[in-house]
């Protein structure tokens, strides 16, 4: 710094070439430099942040391009055809939409409770020594690469659910009417349930972290007010802490959903792969992301090319949709709480 | 004395029973929450370390059957890596720095943003589509270009976002302090404003390596995978994600096993990555 300081302004801004400063004419010709360098970078800049719209612009063109065979051939019955045929080159698309909405219920139905509790116990119970290395932990979670999941759940968690939990299941939920059909059929091991429960670990991190955030951002002087009145913790955070950040808390939800629907790796190791609706939650089925991952490269012939990328244009809509939603709604929140 | 026969009464007895119950249920669900992580860090160290050797870093991937290593997908993954940091970090850079320091306020800015915020979070599959449509489909082959790219789409977001929300926390005197020298916009965002963002900004790069080095989906179709030694970025490259994907998915025990080895090495990685990152944000925000 003591060095720099001594050094004349104009040579700082040209990293040491020097510049005789009393030369009137090469006065004016630095000047014009500078002029056309501030122009330029501010439009290489300007390009830059206009590639992102174009990446987004080329995602969505070479997948609307790329399944046009598909869609020309198959029309809107794509939507609601059940054959995966590759062999009489008949496709449809409702076995994997199917697929990745109930896994990513399943998922839902269990991170969201679990996350929004862990949340509460982060920002109302845990002692504040333990909360920084708690809330790294969980966002290590985050951190580890979707494989690893899936490699995890093909050799451990599948086999632990086909031998302990699953004909506990049938045995029990199976057998009761209305609801038991869900819970029918052997044990595989593998299956929509399975990766439902994997989506389910796969996604609480980032349901915990936003709730989180959101939760700390709750004015402390509300939650005085109500811990003064005499009201409980849960009381506190089920009457004053959730309504204040519901729409944060939504938004975070979304986000978590955008990311189990499109998932690729984890469940590709234990859905099974099988292109069926099965009423029972047992059974291998297959998912969106699953369906390209397995087949992509070995699919021969342009109809089957093109159905798997018109399958990716169904993900890439349903999952934008969903994502959109979510930052809309955490953009609410932030205007709120920043006001 | 109206205090303790009101403490008493049902209802604070029926209010207290549903708080203590409630805050069990967070207490177990943070309980259930963590040990997921230490499960499957368990597992990856039990399963990893027992293949662990030297020649899993000087030997090629081996046929069913035979002893090797996992040096080519090592090598494939550590070079797209680098390619796509190479390509993704000034383009994530140089956007980030418009939607900080030029169009903070304006319609642009704002449209890239709520864009790149879904980028961050769409499907890497579907990128992996996209880059076999606009170079594989066209250039007839797969090829690691083509892999490293499909990561440098992935890279961009991150970058951006952790670019603008680096430099939007630096202060606007610093700015000032450089327009008041004679400091033209485009040398002061160079001279002054990056180097105050400079450990942000690295976090975000490190954070983005860790990000890709894990990604398996978009490399599946784009830089397929190879048996063999190749340094050819125009022909298939394998990677470590991918040889772990085709590996624990084979019947044989070989294999599996350099896949559990594969995914240790993986996850150390970027957890490593990840630790640095957070350790250089949290200098940033104690100076």
């Amino acid at each position: 710094m003591q060095s720099a300081g001594r050094r004349p302004v104009v040579d700082v801004a040209f990293d040491g070439a020097s510049i005789p400063i009393d030369d009137k004419v090469d006065r004016a010709k630095v000047l014009r430099r500078l002029r056309f360098g501030d122009v330029a970078f501010r439009n290489l800049t300007r390009a830059a942040a206009i590639m992102v719209l174009i990446i987004l612009g080329g995602i969505i063109v070479s997948l609307v391009y790329g399944s046009l065979p598909a869609l020309r051939t198959f029309g809107i019955s794509f939507l609601y055809v059940e054959t995966w045929n590759p062999v009489t080159e008949k496709f449809g698309a409702i076995a994997p939409i199917y697929g990745t909405i109930v896994t990513s219920i399943i998922a839902m139905l269990i991170a969201v409770p679990v996350g929004l509790f862990i949340a509460l116990f982060l920002t109302e119970l845990c002692p504040m020594w333990l909360r920084r290395p708690i809330g790294i932990a969980i966002e290590l979670l985050a951190g580890i690469p979707s494989i690893i999941y899936g490699i995890w759940g093909l050799f451990v968690f599948a086999p632990f659910l086909q031998q302990h939990v699953q004909p506990f299941i049938i045995d029990t939920l199976g057998n009761i009417p209305g609801i038991g059909a869900l819970f029918e059929g052997p044990p595989y091991g593998i299956g929509i349930l399975t990766a439902g429960l994997i989506l389910a670990i796969m996604v609480l991190p980032f349901i915990t972290s936003i709730s989180r955030d959101v939760f700390e951002a709750v004015p402390p002087v509300l939650k005085e007010a109500a811990y003064g009145l005499g009201c409980t913790t849960w009381e506190v955070a089920r009457y004053v802490v959730l309504p204040f950040t519901r729409v944060g808390v939504i938004g975070g939800v979304m986000l978590g959903l955008g990311r189990a629907l499109g998932e690729t790796m984890a469940v590709t190791f234990v859905i099974g792969n099988a292109h069926r609706i099965s009423a029972s939650i047992l059974a291998p089925g297959t998912t969106i992301s699953a369906t390209i991952a397995n087949e992509f490269t070995e699919a021969v012939g342009d109809l089957y090319t093109s159905s798997l990328i018109a399958l990716g244009l169904i993900l890439f809509v349903i999952t934008f949709i969903v994502l959109a939603f979510a930052r809309l709604m955490l953009m609410r929140i932030n205007a709120r709480v920043g006001a | 004395m109206a205090m303790i026969s009101g403490a008493s009464s049902p209802l604070y007895a029926r209010r207290r029973r549903r708080n203590v119950i409630t805050m069990g249920l967070s207490f177990g669900a943070t309980a259930f929450g963590l040990s997921w992580l230490v499960l499957i860090l368990a597992v990856l160290l039990w399963n990893g370390f027992s293949g662990l050797s030297l020649a899993v870093f000087t030997e090629m991937t081996p046929p069913p059957g035979s002893a090797g290593g996992l040096l080519n997908p090592i090598v494939g993954s550590l070079v797209m890596t680098a390619i796509a940091v190479v390509i993704g970090t000034p383009l994530g850079m140089l956007a980030g720095t418009y939607m900080a320091e030029y169009g903070r306020y304006d319609g642009l800015t704002m449209i890239v943003r709520f864009i790149n915020d879904i980028l961050l979070s769409a499907p890497s599959i579907v990128v992996g589509l996209f880059i076999y449509e606009i170079m594989v489909a066209q250039m007839g082959h797969f090829s690691g270009w083509a892999g490293a790219v499909s990561l440098a789409v992935i890279v961009v977001p991150v970058v951006v976002r952790t670019t603008e929300d680096m430099l939007t926390l630096v202060p606007d005197t610093l700015r000032e302090a450089a327009a008041s020298i004679g400091l033209p916009r485009s040398l002061m965002i160079q001279k002054v404003a990056y180097r105050a963002a400079r450990a942000g900004m690295i976090t975000g790069v490190l954070l983005a390596v860790a990000r890709i080095s894990g990604e398996t989906a978009p490399l599946l179709f784009t830089a397929l995978n190879n048996q063999f030694w190749s340094t050819n970025l125009n022909a298939p490259v394998s990677s470590l994600p991918v040889v772990i994907f085709q590996f624990a998915l084979s019947p044989y025990h070989d294999w599996q096993k350099l896949a559990w080895t594969g995914a240790l090495i993986i996850t150390l990685a970027v957890l490593a990555l990840s630790i640095i990152a957070r350790f250089l944000g949290a200098q940033r925000k104690s100076s």
